[in-house]
């Protein structure tokens, strides 16, 4: 069955900026496609190039993070021409931004909690950095959260590497950093001491850090508290 | 009813506006315009504020019909914006509040463009997405403060368009970005250029140095025109400014897009972000010149 067909009978789960999201079942798995359509608004030659490089660019940094052992979808299939990747389901599992949200309005130990997991979130962004992946759209929408067993602790799996590629420059490990301060401050207000132990935690796993925390600092002074000088 | 003075120079344009209760009974302005190939210089520009506001203040008061006993409140531009001219109006704004014994009120730039499009659209909790030369943001209202969800990490839209507009020599009358609209219609080759977003960021420095070095080039070799880099630049900047648009509507569930700023009195700009609105069942508003 041609990919678009089986998605017309699919069930859409979602409708992101980027991509539509579908439920299927791939070869008795449970799965999800992403399929990236294309976007009128857009001149049609950039709009190829990008949704094309934008899947090509997502599939290699997956894969490159899984072989890194850090957490991230498995990729069953893909197909270029309609730029769909066929990836595994994280079934039982919800996004760091729903659980922060729901943690902070809970009154039991949520201090302790969101500390734990800002450091581990420290320690995952840590290792794939280390593995030269810049991840380009780090959001608390795009970590999830995989519940185990009981007494198990939650696995954090990445997702959403649309915007993904390969660098070893401090500046784009600084500048990918800075994309999720912004994002953490903006969707919740009042964690900077929060997001400061997340950053700790990222300066202590990577044997790199010191130069991209440095490249951070110089980047949040770009742009709006720059001087005017047309 | 209310009747507020607004004095507004924190670019190259000096404006003097009267509102009552909402409704603009006088909006006259004056802009500084430089040759082809040159921008404008901070001292420069306040000396042209200087020379021109007190003649400006005159038609508001003129225009509007009223006194400056007539007047409850005097509002002025504190920032963000260009140090010297913003000075200069600030002061003026100062000496009139004290000679006519109003209260004064310094407004933020930023907020200043969002409230008065709010206000002429009737949009209700929009995205809002906020380009002129000087500023690039996408804001939209969360826990009683607008917040910045994404921007442009180094310079704004409007000063890329601006300093293209200076390489390849574009005339400033009324402004360059203005003409770059123009010529853009009729271009028709698309030349590829980097495109550059980061997250719910763009990022502008690179294409401008790209295409800074790129122009002379390409036109002399005759590979393009200069309208086809008009028309290139501008679906490529704008694209990425829809792009951010559309994650920041993603990730706040919302459903309005509110246009602010000199940049987004362009009607393409408008144009692709219908189309994006529309695919998502969202509304568009924008505004003009006014």
């Amino acid at each position: 069955m041609a990919v678009p067909e089986l998605l017309s009978k699919a069930e859409l789960i979602k409708q992101g900026a980027e991509a539509r999201v579908y439920r299927v079942q791939f070869l008795g798995k449970p799965a999800i496609v992403k399929e990236r359509f294309p976007k009128r608004y857009r001149h049609p030659v950039l709009d190829e190039k990008l949704t094309h490089r934008r899947a090509v660019q997502e599939v290699r940094s997956i894969l490159r993070c899984r072989r890194a052992g850090i957490s991230a979808p498995v990729v069953y299939f893909v197909d270029y021409t309609s730029n769909c990747i066929f990836m595994e389901e994280i079934l039982g599992s919800s996004t760091v931004r729903d659980y922060i949200t729901s943690t902070q309005q809970s009154d039991s130990c949520q201090e302790q909690k969101l500390e734990q997991l800002a450091e581990r979130i420290g320690q995952v962004l840590a290792k794939m950095h280390d593995e030269d992946v810049i991840h380009g759209d780090l959001t608390t929408s795009n970590v999830l959260l995989r519940h185990g067993q009981e007494d198990k602790v939650s696995d954090l799996v990445l997702i959403d590497f649309g915007l993904s590629y390969i660098s070893a420059l401090p500046e784009d490990k600084g500048v990918d950093l800075y994309v999720l301060e912004k994002a953490f401050l903006s969707t919740h207000p009042n964690t900077e001491a929060l997001f400061q132990k997340l950053l700790k935690s990222y300066t202590l796993s990577s044997k790199k850090s010191s130069a991209v925390i440095k490249k951070l600092d110089e980047v949040r002074l770009r742009g709006r508290k720059r001087s005017m000088v047309g | 009813m209310t009747v507020v003075i607004g004095f507004e120079g924190s670019a190259n344009k000096i404006g003097i506006g009267i509102i009552r209760d909402g409704e603009v009974l006088s909006n006259p302005r004056r802009t500084y315009i430089t040759p082809p190939g040159q921008g404008f210089m901070p001292s420069d520009t306040a000396r042209h504020h200087r020379a021109v506001i007190l003649t400006v203040l005159k038609e508001a008061l003129d225009q509007a019909g009223l006194k400056p006993e007539d007047i409850d409140c005097v509002a002025y531009t504190k920032g963000p914006g260009m140090g010297a001219p913003l000075v200069t109006t600030a002061l003026v704004a100062r000496t009139v509040a004290q000679l006519w014994g109003k209260p004064l009120l310094g407004v933020n730039h930023c907020i200043g463009h969002i409230e008065m499009g709010r206000l002429i659209t009737k949009a209700n909790n929009p995205t809002v997405l906020y380009v002129s030369g000087g500023n690039t943001q996408v804001i939209a209202y969360s826990e009683r403060r607008y917040r910045i969800f994404g921007e442009t990490i180094d310079i704004a839209v409007g000063n890329c368009l601006d300093r293209f507009a200076r390489v390849i020599k574009i005339s400033n009358d009324p402004s360059p970005g203005y003409n770059i609209e123009q010529m853009a219609k009729k271009g028709s080759q698309y030349v590829e250029l980097p495109y550059t977003v980061k997250g719910m960021d763009v990022s502008f420095s690179g294409i401008l140095s790209y295409i800074e070095e790129a122009a002379h080039k390409m036109l002399s070799s005759g590979q393009c025109t200069a309208e086809d880099l008009c028309f290139s630049l501008q679906e490529t900047l704008f694209s990425m400014l829809v792009e951010i648009t559309e994650r920041a509507m993603a990730h706040c569930g919302s459903q309005e897009v509110l246009i602010v700023g000199g940049v987004g009195c362009n009607l393409r700009l408008q144009e692709m972000m219908e189309v994006m609105c529309k695919e998502r069942g969202a509304k568009l508003f924008a505004t003009d010149e006014r």
